[in-house]
């Protein structure tokens, strides 16, 4: 089922949690929302559930309006960040929980409940556990018997709240593939929110960034990683490294560095910020077409690239990221002087964005 | 891992032994005390002094007061603590300060001021016995005193434990689909159960256990209007000493009662959580041999 929001606001006292949010959600879609903490992603979310009501604006489930639906009528499943399993009752009686509640007319019978559940812990490889209560289950399993949970009553839509938070990495990581293949068998309509930006671009088919209760960019993974609509979606995606200087009709400089731009033609001496990721820097021992200099300070060599850090003379500090094989060539060592050279760059104007001196 | 304390055998023997000897001393001893008085003359003495028309008036109106308040208590203490662990309203603070009143006021004041509202020369007093209801000197004050006076358990157990656990359970039963009542009785009912029972075992032992405002609203009319505290005084006062720790034992027993009924629940719930535990683990070993 396709979720469309329209005009969402919301406040908390002075605090403005969401700020005119318009999102389309695609039926059968697995799309991530994208933030910093207090950026208004979880207050969307539980919105969609019905767990917290806008101040205005509207929810519509398949065309239907459901702002003012109860949140036991929108038919959604929901994960909630700590699971919220029921501590006293043991994992079968969570899962059967949905089911169980139902009005004796709509209500399965024992059996059926019985099977249904045993069919979905089955699904999350933990039908030995029936038995167990929540507190005896490390935290990837019970975040697997919520998914259950939540499954079980065959909700439109699956709403999860920062669904891999709490766990270690290598959880993490497998419950992310494992995420991704049950929506591929599924294709239920799916929220999630997250502040883990290799996350969302891993899951999702489409991802939502959003920054102080704005969306600031939607888009696939790949898109959004490499076009960057605003700087604060190009800072939050991941490491990068900027550089201060001036557009003048599609011409960048900065510092004796300079490179035409597609964009920005009708800049005048515009001030802008070019941001480069540190795969996206190329090192080389000649000043010839150089963006920067900088002094070796740090090389980090483990894991199949390696990461130098330079310092430059204004005491900022750059980031590249080489291959081995480039590395080795270069035979730099701490101490040494080299030069940087972009790849890539994105480029924006100073007065544009507001918040040019955000730096992560 | 004994190797790991600090301190040297004598002093923890020393530290153990003043804390048993401070237990004895003022627990164990009053209470062995109580129960000599009361049998040192031999059980008939005993039985007769609580079997009299006014001992066993006295009980019977100490158990309805216990038994109205009761009930009252867990009702008001329930719905108290859920809206202030779980909503957020104007005027918060002051429900919460205003729970802490009975405590906080001394019982007699307390008995006083239901003389103030109910006597027979107020308004509101006056019009109830014109219609047919006494309150003061009579049962019903000493119910209200009681309920006043037992108010606060209940809730104060509750509040720090539902705001401790969270209202994430409850949300994800009415996002499962659950009804208001069906997500109170299958969720918050159960999560809350053994911090309930507490409270009641304490409501419960200061309701029936309660002095100084039943005292004043009650008129101390033997036979009528004396709860079993009233009545051991009035026995103590007139040298009745049999049947002032006769009853006075009856009270020491219900605390004892109470300890048992809470150590047996404790000791079933623990049985439980191990049967659970070993249960799983079974699961487990089958489940790990079960995998190539």
């Amino acid at each position: 089922m396709s979720i469309e929001i329209r005009n969402i606001r919301k406040q908390f006292g002075q605090f403005t949690a969401l700020d005119n949010v318009s999102l389309d959600v695609a039926s059968g879609e697995l799309l991530a929302l994208l933030g910093p903490s207090g950026c208004g992603k979880t207050t969307l979310l539980r919105i969609i559930a019905g767990l917290e009501k806008p101040d205005a604006g509207q929810v519509l489930f398949g065309g239907a309006d459901a702002t003012n639906t109860h949140v036991a009528e929108r038919q959604v499943g929901f994960v909630f960040q700590h699971y919220a399993l029921f501590r006293h009752m043991t994992v079968f009686d969570n899962v059967a929980f949905g089911l169980s509640v139902k009005p004796r007319r709509e209500r399965p019978s024992q059996e059926e409940i019985r099977e249904r559940v045993m069919k979905l812990l089955k699904m999350v490889q933990l039908d030995w556990l029936a038995d167990a209560y929540p507190g005896q289950l490390s935290g990837g399993q019970r975040q697997r018997i919520a998914l259950a949970r939540s499954l079980a009553v065959e909700p439109k839509v699956l709403l999860l709240d920062e669904p891999f938070g709490a766990l270690d990495a290598k959880v993490r990581k497998d419950l992310r593939r494992w995420l991704r293949d049950l929506h591929n068998d599924m294709h239920i309509t799916s929220v999630f929110v997250t502040h883990d930006q290799e996350e969302a671009l891993e899951v999702s088919d489409r991802v939502v960034v959003m920054d102080h209760g704005h969306i600031e960019q939607v888009g696939r993974p790949d898109d959004i990683y490499e076009h960057p609509a605003t700087p604060f979606v190009t800072q939050f995606l991941g490491d990068v490294n900027l550089f201060h200087g001036r557009v003048d009709a599609g011409q960048l400089t900065i510092g004796n560095y300079e490179q035409a731009l597609s964009q920005h033609q009708d800049a005048d001496g515009d001030a802008a910020v070019a941001y480069v990721r540190p795969h996206d820097l190329d090192l080389s021992l000649q000043a010839e077409g150089a963006l920067a200099q900088g002094r070796v300070e740090h090389i980090h060599a483990v894991g199949p690239v390696v990461r130098v850090e330079l310092q430059q003379a204004d005491g900022q500090t750059i980031e590249a990221a080489v291959s081995k094989e480039r590395f080795r060539a270069l035979g730099i060592v701490p101490g040494d002087t080299v030069y940087v050279t972009p790849r890539k760059l994105a480029v924006f104007l100073k007065d544009a964005s507001g918040q040019q001196d955000y730096v992560i | 891992m004994a190797t790991l304390t600090t301190e040297s055998r004598p002093v923890r023997y020393a530290l153990t032994a003043v804390a048993l000897v401070f237990l004895f001393l003022f627990l164990l001893l009053p209470l062995i005390g109580v129960f000599w008085e009361a049998l040192h003359k031999g059980w008939q003495l005993y039985l007769s002094a609580l079997v009299e028309p006014e001992a066993l008036s006295a009980i019977k109106l100490t158990l309805i007061s216990a038994a109205i308040a009761v009930p009252l208590n867990l009702v008001f203490g329930v719905a108290a603590a859920w809206a202030i662990a779980r909503f957020e309203f104007r005027g918060k603070s002051l429900l919460t300060t205003l729970i802490d009143l009975p405590f906080a006021v001394s019982p007699v004041v307390a008995g006083l001021m239901f003389i103030l509202l109910f006597g027979a020369n107020t308004v509101a007093g006056s019009w109830l016995q014109d219609h047919g209801l006494q309150v003061i000197f009579a049962v019903p004050g000493i119910v209200l005193a009681t309920v006043f006076v037992t108010f606060p358990f209940v809730a104060r157990e509750l509040i720090p434990l539902m705001q401790s656990q969270g209202a994430d359970e409850e949300q994800a039963a009415i996002v499962l689909g659950a009804s208001g009542w069906q997500t109170f009785r299958k969720v918050t009912l159960p999560n809350i159960k053994w911090g309930l029972l507490y409270g009641v075992i304490l409501t419960n032992a200061r309701a029936m256990g309660e002095f100084g405002a039943v005292s004043v609203v009650s008129g101390h009319i033997r036979g009528e209007t004396n709860t079993i505290p009233l009545h051991v005084e009035i026995l103590y006062n007139e040298y009745n000493f049999v049947g002032a720790f006769a009853c006075a034992s009856l009270l020491a027993l219900l605390a004892l009662v109470t300890l048992l009924v809470k150590s047996l629940v404790e000791w079933r719930l623990h049985r439980q959580q191990q049967a659970s535990t070993l249960r799983t683990a079974e699961a487990r070993m089958q489940a790990q041999a079960a995998q190539p």
